[in-house]
């Protein structure tokens, strides 16, 4: 299972979310489906119209930097990270 | 049973809540609501008091926040807040009002309007105004392009007015599924045909108090205006002693249809401060025939600040208080109407709404 761990701020907006999840999911839009399903609402934080991932939103697939449609291996760590260009 | 004052502020970074007395002398501060967000507007739903507020996060998008409980917990959601995976991504969310029907009403960046019955969980989009025939014209102020006032008609719900930066102000009778440009009288001194049909700024939309329906006034970028005729036409009244016509926030008083306030400043490219850096808060208690200008409590120069469209408020008390909020960080509040002034706090974060609401002692 994949390893996604989520920003402060983001948690923030959603209590009692976890920093950690261990998700299935073949790509990272499939894993922010899944974590939309354990937290209601978080992709509209993270997925704008189009769909695309937000523009200061930075998420990385073991280290590299990532779209919606990059392939997330079994054991893939993930990071969802606020981009410094949005502030 | 006595009531006392509460004052919602909306800034570059969060909402924060001021308690006051019931003199409206003493005000606490709450520290940052919302997560810090950028908060454009905020408005109180009448049926619950809940809080809301528009808001839009450079990280994570837009959302409409609430608060059921005065302010002391939020949630917020944007569920619906788009124009489809074809369409423009929102920026942010800028202005609520509350229809008659209880529907809350949002309007965005880029300018569009959405409507929520569930109390702001979920929206859909009133794709009439997006869809108007003038749309292609549309084109952007300084501030971008922005559906920042909504007025909705008091016991009608499906009548609504809205104004959208150098777009103009349009009227809606059949509860969004049409519009119809409401700016015969409104000047565009920036365009070529001063008098087009749209593409007017509106700064700032309000109806007259005291249930007067078919009253509207209006701040723009090129003057103040007064409808008697449900926006249908516009009257200018900027020659009537005010001292600019630029300005961004007006509010009219809660039951006098004949009173309204508003703040003028200096040209649009003169740095839009008050003008000859005296501030001052202009009032008319005959529709904008004659206007009062009140500065007692202000500094008597040296002030080079702006105050937004959003950044004014009334509450409904007797007499009136008055609150604005300069994008400096200084909160000023009149609990006579407008006639004298003192400073709450000059350490916000640059505030861009203000909102009134009274609340039992």
């Amino acid at each position: 299972m994949a390893v996604v761990l989520l920003p402060r701020s983001l948690l923030a907006l959603f209590p009692g979310a976890e920093r950690r999840y261990e998700l299935d999911g073949a790509s990272v839009d499939a894993l922010i489906a899944q974590l939309d399903v354990q937290v209601p609402g978080l992709r509209d934080r993270l997925v704008d119209s189009g769909p695309r991932l937000r523009r200061h939103i930075n998420v990385f697939v073991d280290g590299d930097p990532a779209d919606l449609t990059t392939a997330v291996g079994p054991s893939a760590t993930v990071h969802v990270i606020p981009a410094v260009s949005g502030g | 049973m006595t009531q006392r004052a509460r004052l919602l502020v909306g800034t570059k970074k969060g909402a924060f809540i001021l308690e006051g007395d019931a003199a409206r002398d003493q005000w606490t501060i709450t520290s940052p609501l919302c997560e810090g967000w950028p908060v454009h507007d905020l408005i109180v739903e009448p049926s619950s008091g809940a809080i809301l507020a528009a808001a839009g996060s450079p990280w994570y998008g837009p959302a409409i926040w609430r608060s059921d409980d005065g302010g002391s917990t939020w949630t917020h959601s944007s569920a619906g807040l788009t124009y489809g995976d074809d369409g423009p991504s929102i920026e942010t969310a800028w202005s609520l009002a509350v229809a008659a029907d209880g529907a809350i009403l949002a309007g965005v960046q880029p300018a569009g309007l959405f409507r929520s019955t569930d109390g702001g969980a979920t929206w859909s989009h009133v794709e009439g105004l997006t869809n108007h025939p003038t749309r292609a014209s549309w084109m952007p102020g300084a501030g971008g392009l922005i559906l920042h006032s909504i007025v909705p008609h008091p016991t009608d719900p499906d009548r609504i007015w809205v104004g959208i930066s150098s777009v103009g102000t349009f009227e809606t009778n059949d509860g969004g599924a049409t519009w119809t440009p409401r700016n015969v009288g409104v000047r565009a001194g920036f365009n070529p045909d001063p008098y087009p049909e749209t593409g007017q700024c509106v700064h700032k939309l309000v109806m007259a108090g005291g249930g007067q329906t078919d009253t509207l006034y209006q701040q723009n970028h090129c003057g103040v205006y007064r409808s008697d005729d449900g926006g249908a036409t516009w009257i200018e009244l900027t020659e009537n002693g005010l001292p600019s016509e630029f300005g961004f926030p007006m509010v009219s008083h809660p039951r006098d249809p004949d009173t309204v306030w508003t703040i003028p400043l200096n040209g649009a490219d003169q740095g839009r401060f008050v003008p000859d850096a005296k501030p001052a808060v202009w009032r008319t208690q005959d529709r904008g025939a004659t206007w009062e200008r009140h500065a007692d409590g202000f500094p008597q120069g040296d002030a080079y600040f702006t105050v937004l469209r959003e950044a004014m408020a009334r509450d409904t008390l007797d007499p009136v208080g008055i609150a604005f909020g300069t994008e400096t960080g200084q909160l000023w509040h009149s609990a006579d109407e407008g006639r004298t002034w003192r400073m709450i706090t000059d350490t916000l974060p640059e505030i861009w709404a203000v909102e009134a609401m009274v609340v039992p002692a």
